[in-house]
C-alpha cells in the first residue's frame, strides 16, 4: 500500500503540470469551474469551438488519448499516467466532454473491430478532436433491451455490396456536432433477437440522415432522434461479421461503462464546501449533526468510489485485469448525485427552488438536480447494472426471458391488454 | 501508487484463513453464545502461537514485528468467523495504547504478555448511557488510586489487565490497572452480542498507574481509537462479505415458485447492493490500513472515514442476509443472527455510528478537505 508517486511518476507530473501552466486555456478557467455536470459552463466562447481548440493542442504534444497507441493519435501511456494526466488537467477536462463516447466507447470498439486502413484513417482525427463520433444504438423500442432494435440494414439489390438503412435512433447524445456514427442495426429478423445484428460506421452526413434534437426534461438539448430513409452504406464499413453486431456492441457498452464510472463526479467536494459557508439556524451548516450524518455518508461514497478506482489502477499498473468492484461507479455515483443535490436544496429552506446566478455556487445543485435523473439511465439503468452485479459479479441466475428462442419477427411489441 | 495487499500479506491471510476454517467454525462461536466460557481460550492460544496476537508489536517486545497492515488482513479473516477473542481488546486497544503512549517500563512488562496471549487487556472508557466525551467521565485517580465505576467494558470478564479513563485534577487521564491486585469487583451485563463479553467493572481505590502526562487521557484514547476503528472496520469487513455469501449461498440454493429465489429481482438487487457497500467499504479500508501504517496526516479522517463506511456495510449486509434467508434466518440454528448480533455490537464498540459521522466531517472541516475529495 502506497499512495505517494513513485519517482518516476512524480517525474511525470513535474513534466504535465509544467506543460499545462504553459498551454492551459487560463482564460477559460473561471467559466470552467462553474461547470456542472452536463452542461461546460462556457458562455463566452462556442463549447464545441473551445473544445477542439484544446483537444488539437493536447494532441499536437502528444496529451490527447492517453491510453492509445502512438500511431492511432494517442499517448501510450500507462494507466496510472493516465490517471496523473487527469489530476493535473482538472476543470480543462470539462472542455473534453464532446468527445467522450468517441474516445471512451466508439474508439475502442473501431481499435477492436476495424482493419488497419480504416483504424489509421479514423482514429487519428478523432483523438485530436478534428472529428466527432456519436452512439447509434437506442431506439424508441429497445434501450435497456437493446437487442430489441429494429432499423434493417438490408443488402442493396444492385450488386455493388452496399447495405441500405431504414429505421430511426434515438437519445443519440450529441448527433448534431458529429461527423461519424457507430451504428447497430438488424439485418435478419428470422433468427433470435442477439443473432440477427450487424455494426455499421457511416459519416453522418450520408444522404438520408436527418438528426431531430430533443428538448430534455432539464431544457437542455443534448440528444436527439436520427432518421435514417434509404441511406446507403458500403459493405467495407461494416465492423465484424453479419450477424455478429451483438458480440461488438459488448465492447462498446463494456467501455461505456467504465468510462461513466470512473472519473465521475458525485458532487461532494462542492456540497461540502456549501455547508462550510451556508448557515442553518445562524450557525454554519457543518455544526449541526443532522447535517453531518447526512455530509459522512455522501463522504464515504465518494471517497469508496475514488479508492475503488486506485484499486482498479493498481491492478492495471501490476499488468493484472481489475476485479469487478468497477461496476459499482455509474450505480452509486448517480444515485448519490441525485440525492445529494436534493439535500443541498434542502439546505436552503425555501429559497432552494429559485434557480439563477445568485443562488449558492451559481445554481449548481438545481443544474445537478435536473441532471441526475439522466445519470440514472444513460449507459444503462440502476436496474440494469443491479442485473449485471447480481448475475456476473455473485453468478445469481438470469432472469427469465421469454422471448429467448423466439424469432425477432414473433416477439411481441405492446405491452397494452387488448380489449 | 499502489492500493492493494501485497502477495506476501495475501499468503499471510490464506494460511489464517485456514487455521480459522478449522479451529473456529460457527460450532466454535456457538459455544460461546450458549456456554458459560466468556471466550475461546484455546483459539485465542492458537493465535497467540500463530503470531496474530503479536503481529504489529515489536520482537523488542515480545512481538512478530510484522506490522500493521498484516494486522489488518488478520483482522478481516477473524471478522469473517465472528472469532469469539479478545483481539480487539487486548491488541487493537491496550498495546496499540501501550506502544503509542506506554512507558518504557509499562511497555516492557506487558507487551511481551498481551502478544502471547497470556495476559488479557480490556479498554475501560465508556460510563454507562450516551455520548462519551470528557465531561461523563467521574472515575478518579488520586494518589495512585483508582474509584469508580466503568461499564460497558468489552471483554471486561476475561481481562487480567485495564486501561482506564479517570478524572485526575481538571483533567482526563489514561490508568492502567492489575486486575489482580484488588480494590476491583465485575457483574457480566447481558448484551446484544453474548460472543463478546461485556461487563461492568467497579474500583475502589485500585491501585493503577498513569500511561502519558497527567491530563493527556482523552488525546491520547482518541488517537488509539482511531487506530482500533481500523482494524475493528477490517473486522466489519470480513463479516459483512460472509454475510453476503451467506446470502448469495441461500439464493442460489432456496427454490420459490419453481426458481431459485435469487432470479427474482428483489432478491437480486438486494444483494447487489450490499455488493455495493460491502465494495465501498473495502476500498475506504484500504485507504485506511495506509493511514494507519503510515501514521499518516489523513489518519483522523481516514480512521472515521472508514468505521462509518465499515459500520455501514456491515448492518447493511448482516440485516439483509436474514431477510433472504426468510423464516430459516430467524432462526436460533442458522447462523444469520450470529452476523447480525456482531454488526450491531461493533457498529457500537469505540462509539456510535453517528458519533462518528460527526467526527467524520468535523475533521474534514478542520482541513482536510482533500482527503475525501
Ligand atoms: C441523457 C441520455 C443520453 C443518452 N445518450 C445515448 C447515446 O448517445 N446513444 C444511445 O444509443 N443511447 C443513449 N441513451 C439511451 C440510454 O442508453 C437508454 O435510455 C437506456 O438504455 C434505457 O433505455 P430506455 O430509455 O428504452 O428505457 P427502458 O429500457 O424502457 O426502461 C424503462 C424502465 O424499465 C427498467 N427495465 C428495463 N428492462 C429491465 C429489466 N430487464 N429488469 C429490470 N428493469 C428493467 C429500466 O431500468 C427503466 O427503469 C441516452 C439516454 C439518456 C437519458
Amino acid at each position: 500500500m502506497d499512495f505517494n508517486d513513485t519517482p518516476q511518476e512524480a517525474e511525470f507530473r513535474k513534466e504535465v503540470r509544467s506543460w499545462l501552466d504553459a498551454n492551459a486555456p487560463k482564460h477559460l478557467e473561471a467559466e470552467l469551474k462553474r461547470a456542472s455536470f452536463g452542461s461546460s459552463g462556457l458562455t463566452s466562447e462556442d463549447p464545441i469551438k473551445a473544445g477542439k481548440a484544446w483537444q488539437k493542442k493536447k494532441a499536437d504534444a502528444g496529451w490527447a488519448c492517453l491510453h492509445w497507441p502512438k500511431e492511432y493519435g494517442g499517448g501510450a501511456r500507462t494507466p496510472i499516467e493516465r490517471v496523473i494526466w487527469g489530476q493535473e488537467e482538472g476543470v480543462y477536462s470539462v472542455l473534453s466532454g464532446p468527445f467522450t463516447i468517441g474516445h471512451g466507447m466508439c474508439g475502442p470498439t473501431v481499435m477492436a473491430w476495424a482493419n488497419e486502413a480504416w483504424k489509421e484513417k479514423l482514429l487519428p482525427p478523432l483523438a485530436s478532436g478534428e472529428e466527432i463520433w456519436c452512439q447509434l444504438f437506442s431506439e424508441p423500442a429497445s434501450g435497456s433491451d437493446l437487442a430489441g432494435l429494429r432499423t434493417r440494414a438490408v443488402k442493396a439489390d444492385d450488386g455493388s455490396g452496399d447495405w441500405i438503412i431504414n429505421g430511426q435512433k434515438i437519445w443519440t447524445s450529441g448527433a448534431r456536432n458529429s461527423d461519424w456514427g457507430l451504428l447497430i442495426t438488424r439485418t435478419d429478423p428470422d433468427v433470435p433477437k442477439h443473432k440477427g445484428l450487424t455494426m455499421f460506421f457511416l459519416r453522418m452526413d450520408s444522404p438520408g440522415v436527418k438528426v431531430v434534437p430533443i428538448k430534455q426534461a432539464n431544457g437542455a438539448s443534448g440528444f436527439n432522434e436520427v432518421y435514417f430513409t434509404d441511406v446507403r452504406i458500403p459493405d467495407s464499413q461494416r465492423l465484424g461479421a453479419v450477424g455478429e453486431g451483438w458480440k461488438v456492441s459488448l465492447t462498446t457498452l463494456m467501455n461505456e461503462r467504465l468510462s461513466i464510472g470512473s472519473g465521475m463526479s458525485t458532487g461532494f467536494p462542492e456540497l461540502f464546501r456549501f455547508c462550510m459557508e451556508a448557515e442553518v439556524d445562524g450557525e454554519p451548516a457543518v455544526a449541526d449533526s443532522n447535517v453531518r450524518s447526512k455530509l459522512a455518508q455522501f463522504a464515504i461514497k465518494q471517497s469508496g468510489l475514488k479508492y475503488t478506482g486506485m484499486r482498479a489502477i493498481s491492478a492495471l499498473s501490476k499488468g493484472e485485469t481489475p476485479g469487478p468492484e468497477n461496476s459499482i461507479g455509474k450505480l452509486v455515483a448517480g444515485a448519490t448525485m441525485q440525492e445529494l443535490a436534493m439535500f443541498a436544496l434542502d439546505l436552503q429552506g425555501e429559497s432552494g427552488v429559485v434557480w439563477d446566478e445568485d443562488s449558492p455556487q451559481n445554481g449548481r445543485f438545481q443544474a445537478m438536480l435536473m441532471r441526475s435523473p439522466a445519470t440514472r439511465i444513460e449507459g444503462g439503468s440502476d436496474e440494469i447494472l443491479r442485473n449485471i452485479i447480481g448475475e456476473r459479479v455473485l453468478g445469481l441466475p438470469g432472469d427469465i426471458r421469454v422471448d429467448k428462442d423466439v424469432a425477432f419477427k414473433d416477439i411481441p411489441t405492446s405491452g397494452k391488454q387488448k380489449k | 501508487m499502489n492500493l492493494d495487499f501485497s502477495d506476501e500479506q495475501n499468503q499471510l491471510r490464506d494460511q489464517v484463513r485456514r487455521f480459522l476454517e478449522e479451529r473456529c467454525p460457527p460450532k466454535a462461536v456457538r459455544a460461546v453464545l450458549e456456554g458459560d466460557a466468556n471466550h475461546d481460550a484455546a483459539l485465542y492460544g492458537g493465535l497467540a502461537e500463530l503470531g496474530v496476537l503479536g503481529a504489529a508489536i515489536p520482537e523488542e517486545y515480545g512481538g512478530v514485528g510484522l506490522g500493521h497492515l498484516e494486522l489488518c488482513v488478520l483482522a478481516e479473516e477473524l471478522g469473517r468467523v465472528l472469532a469469539p477473542v479478545p483481539v480487539a481488546s487486548s491488541i487493537y486497544l491496550v498495546a496499540e495504547c501501550l506502544m503509542q503512549a506506554g512507558s518504557e517500563e509499562q511497555k516492557s512488562a506487558w507487551l511481551p504478555k498481551l502478544a502471547s496471549g497470556e495476559t488479557i487487556g480490556c479498554w475501560a472508557i465508556n460510563e454507562g448511557s450516551g455520548r462519551m466525551q470528557p465531561s461523563k467521565i467521574s472515575a478518579r485517580f488520586e494518589n495512585g488510586k483508582l474509584t469508580g465505576t466503568k461499564s460497558p467494558v468489552a471483554d471486561g470478564a476475561i481481562a487480567d489487565i485495564a486501561i482506564v479513563a479517570a478524572r485526575e485534577g481538571d483533567g482526563v487521564s489514561l490508568v492502567l490497572v492489575d486486575l489482580s491486585a484488588g480494590g476491583v469487583s465485575r457483574e457480566n451485563l447481558n448484551s446484544v452480542d453474548p460472543t463478546r463479553v461485556q461487563t461492568r467493572l467497579r474500583f475502589e481505590d485500585a491501585p493503577a498507574t498513569r500511561i502519558g502526562g497527567t491530563g493527556d487521557g482523552w488525546h491520547i484514547a482518541t488517537q488509539v481509537m482511531d487506530r482500533a476503528a481500523i482494524l475493528m472496520g477490517f473486522e466489519q469487513l470480513g463479516g459483512a462479505d460472509r454475510s453476503l455469501e451467506m446470502a448469495r449461498d441461500y439464493a442460489l440454493e432456496r427454490m420459490a415458485f419453481g426458481r431459485q429465489i435469487g432470479s427474482f429481482q428483489a432478491i437480486k438487487h438486494m444483494l447487489a447492493d450490499m455488493y455495493v457497500s460491502a465494495t465501498l467499504a473495502r476500498s475506504n479500508c484500504y485507504y485506511g490500513a495506509w493511514a494507519l501504517a503510515t501514521s499518516a496526516a489523513e489518519l483522523p479522517v481516514a480512521a472515521a472515514t472508514v468505521r462509518v463506511s465499515a459500520t455501514t456495510a456491515f448492518q447493511h449486509c448482516a440485516k439483509n442476509n436474514i431477510q433472504t434467508h426468510g423464516g430459516m434466518g430467524f432462526t436460533w440454528e442458522y447462523d444469520c443472527h450470529l452476523y447480525y448480533r456482531r454488526s450491531n455490537a461493533l457498529a457500537l464498540a469505540l462509539g456510535s455510528l453517528s458519533t462518528w459521522e460527526s467526527l467524520l466531517i468535523e475533521r474534514m472541516s478542520a482541513g482536510n478537505v482533500e482527503a475525501a475529495a
